[in-house]
């Protein structure tokens, strides 16, 4: 018997909040504007973990039908749920960390502007964020996608009052869009074969089909456009543009839906539809290149970025690009273990940063940064536990997740690994390079940091306190301060996580049971034979049906423990190094990044890679929207037109009405000419019937 | 025969009494000629035997209703017509029409109708017989008629009369 | 013995030049003598028809015109007398102010 857990009310609940902060909100108190807002998030979280308790006696998949949806001959969509181990895991992050940054938002947000309009949003986003996880069609879930994305305008845009924050939202949810295409003509070619988007039943549609490795079939080409939607959604190669833009937004903004949430979106589609990249070992390969270019890509702009967000925008990217390389080779739970973790510790990373910002009055640059360890203590203990979480040192939880996407990429190429190699170099650095020049050293911040009562501009509408400007005023509470509780719980639990979450999934080689991949195994269940021959442990006999997921290998630990120490080492060489730079010798930045100026240059700007889509893309469009569509089409033949007609219609009236002129004889004239052509016609009768 | 002369003499002067009505500046010189094509017609209704048509068309339209036209002319002391530019219409579209319109009907009648021939003094129109008729048969327009008539008299004074004299009407109630 | 369409188009050529003045005269006084010149016209097609048909109605018929015709002369010169009064002129040209 399959109960009816009720798995609907888990959006709806946040919906709900959002309803009544949006429409009500703004004559409420604040206190009640988070009351709502944290109590309908907690009860989903809530939710979320009743389900988890029963979670063992349930048949997976668990699926609920709300209603119809859909009916247009043989095709149908329905308001359906589906709950497997996949979806619970997703489940549980997006509430937990969703409730946890929830509660951060209250004391972070407390003087700005707009408080009801930022909950409404954010209950909002995790309407549409649970949507997504919890649908079982593909239809609902991009119903989900599209909700996120506009909750990330809404949120990257909240203090729109901005130039930039408004540029910045249009940016994401337009990049967005071009994935969004892919997503959608991904859609079109399921319905046109399959003739259905039910979970389900696509991919027990799929099953029958051999891998397809001679060319393109229909099969990689859904891959591929699903791929296309993934890269807008997780700010991959080439649709990354995006989020370092989005750092426009509040932090927890940052933190939740750039960080935990929505960019792990396309993860989740991947590893869903993971039947259909089983099959199309070309689109996988694809998958794996622009995961590893983006990874390595990513973290060499994040070397060189002073803003303490932007480091972290383009480590997501970074990250993001593992997990789209653990999909590339079919590691799938290995990439969902890493989305786990990095939402625990770039969650986390987020909000520290939030409670750096909030800290020193409102200032980004990390040049003016220095020597807060004193000070903010909390924040700099959790910031550190986060950071060795994503450098990848043991037993902090991202070294688990990281190692095993790195073993597995080994066993497909070795390009892979040794890529993925020098990202985590580069991870561990740059992040230790943000620690350094954060919270070391003496404060370089300017002295009016610490002036008391300066007045504000309505202290209600803070308005820009998350850009780079110069930290000209303080709070009126007195210079660098720790954060309030509300803020600091957030980021101790997130810090316990950080260093526990990764227990779950302790390889076999180092003497644990991988629970996570035992867990996520029955998920990711193939009966690829060709597929799994790669991924054949040395030692290990292949079974006639073989599971790419969920067997450990029970001898030959030996290459995976070197490989594990490796990947550790070029962790604390990264440390290491950060500490020389940043830490001992800090006159040595400015003279390497003088001498190889050129280099420096092109990754201090980024690549110029905005200013090439601006070239290429936008400034041709915004010409043919200007000279085509604007002047052409809407001046020219759609006003005109109508225009037109409108001229003349008077032009008409205007010869017409030249019969009314008011001369008797006129008048007189016309009727002499009706009455004679009358008599004529009656004469004519008269003679025809003679 | 002698029908056949006094009628071509009587219908010719209807008609040069009409084109000089056209022809003429002055109104007062149309208001003359018309009182000749009236009594000319006066004569055509003898010619057909309405002997009390052709009183009242000179006693009551040439006698009267002339006199009016003359008595308006000559107390609105109206003038030479003065050249003002008309109509287009008028003159390219109305007398064209006209002229083919009469044109199409002459050549009508005059070619194909079969309605015979008109004896001198064909139908004797005596008054005995008109009032006949029109007390016994046309008593409703008869009386309907007189009090349009009566209609006709009120509007006219009022029409005509003086602002002034119409608001000390008025006023003395 | 003359034939009938005689008597009738004596009266059409009666008819065509009484349009022809309305058409063509100015002074409005003129313009109301074209009109009766019309009803003339018509008054001898009644008396031909009577005559042909020998029904006395026709007859009648004309007598009803005239009355007609003299109450209409009556108001009609009424109201160009009050035109007279507002516009100083009995030019039907200028007499225009019901344009567009």
């Amino acid at each position: 018997m399959t109960p009816n857990l009720h798995l609907w009310l888990i959006p709806i609940l946040p919906l709900i909040g959002a309803a009544i902060n949006g429409l009500f909100g703004k004559r409420f108190s604040r206190q009640a504007v988070a009351a709502v807002a944290l109590g309908f998030c907690g009860a989903a979280f809530a939710m979320a973990l009743w389900i988890a308790a029963q979670f063992s006696s349930l048949a997976l998949p668990h699926i609920e039908v709300l209603t119809s949806w859909l009916n247009s001959g043989p095709f149908s969509v329905d308001y359906s749920f589906s709950l497997d181990q996949l979806s619970l895991v997703m489940l549980l992050i997006v509430t937990g960390v969703g409730f946890l940054i929830h509660i951060y938002s209250v004391g972070y947000m407390w003087e700005e502007g707009g408080y009801y309009r930022f909950f409404s949003y954010l209950n909002l986003f995790m309407f549409f964020m649970l949507t997504l996880v919890l649908a079982s069609n593909y239809l609902l879930m991009f119903v989900g996608w599209e909700g996120v994305g506009l909750a990330s305008y809404l949120l990257i845009g909240f203090f729109f009052q901005r130039d930039s924050a408004a540029a910045a939202g249009k940016k994401a949810f337009i990049v967005n869009r071009i994935g969004d295409f892919g997503f959608l003509i991904a859609l079109f070619l399921m319905i046109k074969h399959f003739g259905t988007l039910d979970f389900q039943k696509v991919f027990d549609a799929v099953k029958p089909y051999s891998p397809e490795t001679a060319g393109v079939g229909f099969l990689t080409a859904i891959a591929l456009l699903l791929l296309l939607g993934a890269c807008g959604k997780s700010a991959q190669i080439p649709l990354y543009v995006w989020l370092p833009d989005a750092m426009e937004g509040p932090t927890p903004v940052s933190a939740l839906i750039h960080a935990a949430t929505m960019v792990t979106a396309g993860v989740y589609m991947i590893a869903r539809s993971h039947v259909i990249f089983e099959r199309a070992p070309s689109a996988l390969m694809v998958v794996a290149i622009i995961g590893t270019l983006t990874a390595f890509f990513a973290a060499t702009i994040g070397v060189a970025q002073t803003d303490i967000k932007k480091v972290l925008a383009y480590s997501t990217i970074s990250q993001l690009g593992y997990m789209f390389l653990a999909c590339g080779v079919a590691a799938f739970s290995a990439g969902i273990f890493h989305l786990m973790t990095h939402a625990f510790f770039k969650g986390l990373l987020f909000l520290a940063a939030g409670s750096v910002i909030h800290g020193i009055g409102g200032e980004q640059d990390m040049r003016k940064m220095g020597g807060l360890w004193r000070k903010i203590p909390w924040t700099w203990a959790t910031m550190l536990i986060a950071t060795f979480a994503i450098a990848g040192i043991p037993p902090f939880a991202g070294f688990f997740s990281k190692d095993e996407i790195l073993w597995r990429a080994y066993q497909v190429s070795w390009i892979y690994w040794l890529v993925g190699l020098v990202t985590a170099f580069l991870t561990s650095f740059y992040m230790f390079r943000l620690m350094y020049m954060t919270f070391a050293g003496e404060y370089r911040g300017a002295a009016g940091a610490s002036h008391g009562h300066e007045e504000h501009a309505g202290h209600g509408t803070h308005l820009g306190r998350d850009e780079a400007a110069p930290a000209s005023h303080g709070h009126g509470h007195g210079g660098i301060h720790e954060s309030p509780a509300i803020m600091l719980v957030p980021l101790v639990i997130l810090a316990v996580l950080s260093l526990v979450g990764g227990w779950v999934g302790v390889p076999g080689s180092l003497g644990g049971g991988n629970h996570f991949d035992k867990f996520l195994g029955p998920v990711f269940r193939s009966s690829t034979p060709a597929l799994n021959t790669e991924h054949v442990q040395p030692g290990e006999a292949a079974p006639p049906e073989q599971t790419t997921e969920g067997t450990e290998p029970k001898t030959g630990h030996s290459t995976e423990i070197m490989f594990t120490g490796i990947s550790v080492a070029a962790g604390l060489l990264g440390l290491f190094l950060a500490w020389l730079l940043y830490g001992r010798r800090t006159d040595l930045p400015d003279r390497i990044a003088a001498s190889i100026h050129g280099l420096y240059s092109a990754v201090a700007h980024k690549y110029w890679i905005d200013e090439l889509y601006a070239w290429l893309f936008v400034r041709p469009l915004i010409a043919i929207s200007g000279i085509v569509f604007w002047r052409g089409i809407d001046q020219g033949v759609i006003d005109a037109a109508l225009n037109g007609s409108a001229d003349g219609a008077r032009e008409l009236s205007d010869e017409v009405r030249h019969m009314q002129s008011g001369n008797l004889r006129s008048y007189a004239g016309w009727i002499a000419v009706g009455a004679a052509a009358m008599i004529a016609y009656m004469v004519w009768m008269g003679l025809r019937t003679q | 025969m002698f029908h056949l002369i006094l009628f071509s003499v009587f219908g010719f002067i209807c008609v040069a009494g009409a084109v000089n009505l056209l022809l003429q500046r002055h109104p007062i010189n149309s208001a003359l000629s018309l009182v000749v094509v009236m009594g000319s017609l006066a004569v055509e209704f003898l010619l057909l035997g309405a002997e009390f048509v052709a009183a009242i068309q000179v006693i009551v339209y040439a006698g009267a209703v002339m006199v009016l036209f003359v008595f308006v002319i000559m107390l609105l002391n109206a003038g030479v017509e003065e050249q003002t530019s008309g109509s287009r219409v008028a003159w390219l579209l109305g007398i064209p029409a006209v002229v083919a319109g009469m044109v199409i009907v002459c050549w009508a009648l005059l070619t194909h109708s079969n309605a015979g021939s008109a004896a001198i003094g064909a139908l004797p129109g005596h008054p005995a017989d008109i009032a006949q008729l029109l007390f016994h048969q046309f008593l409703l327009p008869f009386e309907v008629t007189s009090i349009l008539v009566l209609i006709a008299i009120m509007g006219a004074v009022v029409l005509a009369a003086r602002p002034e004299a119409v608001e000390r009407t008025k006023r003395e109630g | 013995m003359v034939p009938l369409s005689f008597y009738l188009v004596l009266s059409g050529i009666l008819f065509a030049c009484g349009v022809v003045g309305f058409l063509i005269k100015r002074n409005i006084i003129t313009i109301f003598m074209s009109i009766e010149l019309m009803l003339n016209g018509v008054n001898l097609s009644f008396v031909a028809f009577a005559a042909r048909w020998q029904q006395l109605s026709g007859q009648v018929f004309v007598f009803f015109v005239m009355v007609v015709a003299a109450a209409e002369a009556a108001v009609g010169l009424a109201i160009i007398i009050a035109l007279f009064r507002t516009r100083e002129t009995l030019n039907i040209d200028q007499v225009n102010l019901l344009k567009l």
